[in-house]
């Protein structure tokens, strides 16, 4: 017994030095060569590169300095900041060399060794080209202005806030870029080529919108995994939709064109971007985006198959527009419904093109989760004003006039009329959601 | 002592129509701009919000919407030698503020003047001669011409996604609109909007008695509508809650939605809300403003240096600021010297009210504030003024901007004010009734005018904007012609019952009954500097680098309503000062 537990203990120590020194073994990265000369015309490129990448969602606080760093992040260990990554010398990136910067980018590895938290998404920057990240080193180095800012600690406590552990699920999961360098023949059209490599590469779509495990990487990279891009977890209240072509709740039925609006704009003819999360996002960086660039992205998602989970189906149906015309309300939801929401959504559930969402046959609507339209019941909500596209049209929240029964019937009715068919919303489900509201 | 800002290239007084149009057109140009608005903020979102703003106690009766009149008002009397008062609750006119101002809160009525409306004195003096002018009317050409404004009254259209349809496109008549009309370049942006039942019956009448009915312009917007500006509209739902409300739809126009969220995303515009200006401060020599002084939303004073100052508060504010500041000099009815405060005019409105059996249905709570039927056969040139006995004439319209218990409902001539018969009339007639509305000119006269107080200070120890007015013979005389002719048409739609509210001779301006917000005048464009405040492209004769855009500059009142020609002369001035005003600043006109 003795001897037992003794060999226990000496396979632990094992196990630990093991595992210790596979986090310490160090990271070999192969050297960059450096550009020839940075000139403007590939400064303009990093910058348009860095828009790709949404790196200002992250490194830039709202309202301050671009790229100085310190916005705080939530994640399952704690609050992080994010860093400075403007090129000032003592406090930003300024003294990273081209294959300091390529570390950090694409391999997740600090100047000093440390592996960064994935909040960083460097396992899909991985897929960038060593062209890509040259042009994204001379922007940061030279057409970005240098701000002094200290980082700031992370709020992480001990032992969560050891380094090293993060060294192993960066080995693990995150792929090394030499592995996953982007090949476009492996996609027959160069347009759907161009838009997988901005998808699954510095646009990082996966990271909100992949399921993760529970080790918390991504379940795929790329359209090689079944669940890639399948939707994923729930983000600052909001549902990372599914981006795939099931025609109820992914892009089944969105043309590449409503696609390329929406990234544009935050909204096209018929939909209308929900959450704040994805509306930063168009902000920032889609709608900086090129037609070319944009239509490859869309050209990209939908060359991706149905995902299998979807269980919401949509099949036009004209009773529910006829009953209510007729003046016929079902039940509570449907008069909840002709109260508070057909006077811009209508009776027949299609909205006005560009001003009002349409509910029968929305994705959003559809969703298997509810969570976004509890959300958007309860609180409202306002789309970006994007450049080409500056009103900032919203919808007014129902949490003061609208109980946990009457949210859940509402949309009970909205999921299951006009043919739409989701699952039925539980007044449950609505109190949790408005459990996490601050108190009006 | 002042905080002083760091100067900026313009500053605006007021995040109206104007200033909006004024801060969009300066920021194009490159300039940094800093409008001070002294109400809050305001958006759809959370301010209009669907279904809060559908209030009609605090929106019509509580004035949520509108200026508080605690701080700052205006007096009235009726005459020379009377002893103004001050306007402690909204009645005859109904100023805005915060952001949008009186845009945010009107109905959409969407006018173009007509071409005679331009050159009221000379066209009176040809067809009647200068006699026909009574010797108190002090009427004026205005210094621009229809052609002048036309591509402004057609932009200004099409940034308000204006629903609509044309009577007269490049010369050529267009079946269903207003035959009258001055020639427009082009069709309205949206077709017309829904009539409702008054509307309609409103053809036949007018068609019976000869005339030419066509549909208000509104800038209601009958469709979802981008306008050039990237702005979105969508279609009106008919709520009815226009008039005294921020629309819920983003179906009206308004700096809200229509301009303000281009401006609100650029560097170089940047908006102070609760910044009350005091005053426009001006060189040693009076000649140059510096800038303004204003009180911030602390109550601490600051002085905004600038190289421009537009003021483009509502109308009457402008010409008080005028007064304050100095700015051009006062006007003297004894003398008739002076320009600021000079031709203050107004609207002559009037109302007809039809009730009908439990068969018509007129459901007045629909409602589309600026959308109905109206003609112009009483109007401009095709009123004979000297068979009418009066000059300027007018407009009858069929509208219904939506009306609820609240707001009031009409009851038949003979009802009791209260008590059971006024339950049961009321309940009778507000869905079996709908009014017409009689809209005529008012012209402006030596005595009828704006100056400071001598008696009554605002919260901010400045002296009121003192005004003179009163009803004219010449306005009483159309109002009962105007109205004659509306019950003459009204009695073919045979109606259980009707009353019309003609003024009466010798009758009084009654400051306590809402009219119309259409305040005009006070420092009015003109082409002479000693009978106007401003030139033709709304710049002070006195001060160069100060413009004072809005219903101030017209000379007189015509028959319609005002917005679409503020609208139209805000462009119009920003052109001059994009085009001549920054490559030379000074005068754009040689006195």
């Amino acid at each position: 017994m003795k001897k037992f537990l003794l060999s226990l203990i000496a396979l632990g120590v094992l196990v630990f030095v093991a595992l210790f020194t596979f986090a310490l073994w160090p990271t070999s990265t192969p050297a960059l060569s450096a550009s020839a000369s940075i000139d403007q015309a590939l400064i303009d490129k990093g910058r348009y590169l860095a828009d790709a990448g949404d790196c200002t969602a992250c490194h830039t606080t709202k309202g301050g300095q671009p790229f100085a760093g310190g916005l705080p992040i939530a994640s399952p260990v704690g609050t992080l900041y994010s860093t400075n990554i403007t090129p000032d010398k003592d406090t930003g990136i300024g003294k990273y060399s081209l294959d300091e910067f390529d570390r950090a980018l694409r391999h997740g590895i600090a100047a000093n060794g440390d592996s960064l938290y994935p909040a960083m998404p460097f396992p899909s920057y991985a897929r960038a080209s060593d062209d890509d990240v040259r042009a994204l080193y001379a922007y940061f180095m030279q057409g970005v202005e240098p701000v002094k800012a200290e980082n700031r600690a992370n709020d992480v406590p001990w032992p969560l806030s050891m380094r090293w552990p993060l060294a192993i699920w960066r080995k693990v999961f995150a792929p090394a870029p030499q592995a996953v360098a982007f090949d476009a023949a492996r996609y027959q059209d160069p347009q759907i080529a161009r838009g997988a490599y901005l998808v699954q590469g510095l646009g990082h779509c996966g990271s909100c919108h992949t399921p993760r495990a529970l080790t918390l990487q991504e379940k795929a990279l790329d359209e090689s995994g079944s669940e890639y891009l399948a939707g994923g977890p729930v983000i600052g209240g909001w549902l990372a939709v599914n981006l795939r072509a099931n025609p109820a709740d992914g892009l089944g039925n969105w043309s590449a064109d409503d696609i390329v609006a929406t990234l544009r704009s935050a909204r096209s003819e018929t939909h209308a971007v929900l959450g704040g999360a994805m509306g930063d996002v168009v902000v920032h960086s889609t709608q900086h985006l090129n037609d070319a660039d944009l239509h490859a992205v869309a050209a990209y998602l939908k060359s991706l198959p149905p995902s299998a989970h979807s269980v919401s189906s949509f099949k036009a149906d004209p009773a529910t527009a006829k009953a209510l015309q007729a003046g016929q309300e079902s039940g509570r939801g449907a008069e909840l419904y002709v109260d508070n929401c057909a006077a811009c959504h209508r009776t027949d559930g299609q909205g006005y093109q560009r001003v009002f969402p349409k509910i029968a046959g929305n994705s959003s609507v559809l969703s298997q989760d509810p969570v976004s339209m509890i959300r958007l019941v309860l609180t409202g909500s306002k789309l970006p004003a994007t450049a080409t596209a500056p009103s900032e049209l919203g919808m007014p929240g129902f949490a003061w006039r609208m109980s946990d029964e009457e949210v859940a019937q509402l949309l009970t009715f909205i999921r299951s009329n006009w043919g739409n068919q989701a699952p039925a919303v539980k007044a449950s489900q609505v109190a949790e959601l408005r459990a996490t509201l601050p108190k009006p | 002592m002042a905080t002083a800002k760091p100067k900026v290239d313009a500053v605006i007084v007021g995040m109206g129509w104007t200033g909006a149009i004024l801060a969009k057109e300066l920021t194009d140009a490159g300039l940094h701009v800093v409008v001070l608005e002294r109400g809050a903020d305001r958006d759809t979102q959370p301010d209009f919000a669907y279904p809060k703003v559908v209030d009609e106690l605090e929106g019509s009766v509580h004035r949520r919407y509108l200026q508080s009149l605690s701080q700052e008002t205006v007096t009235a009397r009726h005459g020379l030698n009377g002893t103004a008062v001050p306007y402690r609750q909204m009645g005859s006119f109904k100023p805005g503020t915060g952001v949008g101002g009186a845009g945010s809160h009107w109905s959409g009525c969407h006018f173009r003047a007509l071409p005679e409306d331009f050159k009221l004195r000379s066209n009176v003096e040809q067809r009647y001669g200068a006699k026909f002018i009574p010797s108190d009317m002090s009427i004026q050409d205005f210094p621009v011409s229809y052609e002048d404004l036309e591509p402004h009254f057609d932009h200004f259209e099409y940034v308000c996604g204006t629903s609509g349809k044309a009577g007269v496109i490049q010369g050529v008549k267009q079946a269903g609109g207003n035959p009258f009309e001055g020639s427009r370049s082009r069709e309205f942006p949206l077709g017309p909007n829904p009539n409702y039942l008054g509307a309609e019956m409103f053809y036949k009448g007018a068609r019976e008695m000869g005339w030419d009915p066509y549909p208000i312009p509104a800038s209601n917007a009958s469709a979802p509508y981008v306008n050039p500006y990237g702005c979105q509209m969508g279609p009106c739902n008919a709520c009815g809650f226009c008039s005294d409300y921020g629309c819920l739809n983003y179906s009206k126009a308004s700096p809200n939605i229509s301009i303000l969220p281009v401006l609100r995303q650029r560097k170089n515009f940047e908006l102070r809300t609760h910044a009350q200006v005091l005053k426009v401060n001006l060189d040693s020599d009076g000649k140059k403003a510096t800038g303004v002084t204003y009180l911030d939303a602390q109550g601490r004073e600051v002085e905004q240096q600038a190289d421009l100052v537009l003021l483009c508060a509502f109308s009457l504010y402008n010409v008080h600021l005028m007064l304050l500041s100095g700015i051009g000099k006062p006007y003297d009815p004894q003398t008739g010297e002076g320009t600021v405060g000079r031709n203050y005019s107004y609207q002559n409105l009037n109302r007809v009210v039809l009730f009908f059996n439990k068969d018509v249905q007129a459901n007045q709570f629909i409602g589309i504030g600026g959308a109905g039927t109206t003609m112009d056969n009483l109007n401009g040139n095709q009123l004979d003024n000297a068979k009418a006995g009066f000059v300027g004439g007018g407009i009858i319209w069929a509208r219904q901007p939506g009306a609820g218990p609240v707001r009031g409902i009409n009851v038949p001539p003979g009802t009791p004010n209260w008590g059971t018969a006024w339950k049961q009339a009321a309940s009778d007639a507000f869905r079996h009734s709908f009014y017409f509305e009689v809209q005529g000119a008012c012209m402006s006269y030596k005595q009828h005018y704006l100056s400071l107080d001598p008696t009554y200070k605002d919260g901010f120890g400045r002296p009121l904007l003192r005004m003179t007015f009163d009803w004219h013979d010449n306005e009483v005389k159309a109002s009962q012609f105007l109205v004659g002719k509306a019950m003459e048409m009204s009695k073919i739609l045979n109606p259980t019952a009707m009353s019309g509210d003609a003024k009466k001779p010798g009758e009084h301006y009654n400051i306590t009954k809402y009219q119309s917000t259409h305040t005009c005048g006070g420092a009015i464009m003109g082409s002479d500097p000693k009978t106007s405040a401003l030139n033709r492209y709304l710049q002070s004769w006195d001060v160069h680098n100060v413009f004072a855009i809005g219903a101030n500059a017209f000379p007189q009142n015509n028959g319609y309503n005002p917005t679409g020609m503020v609208g139209a002369l805000a462009y119009w001035s920003a052109k001059a000062i994009r085009e001549q005003y920054l490559k030379n600043p000074g005068p754009l006109v040689q006195a």
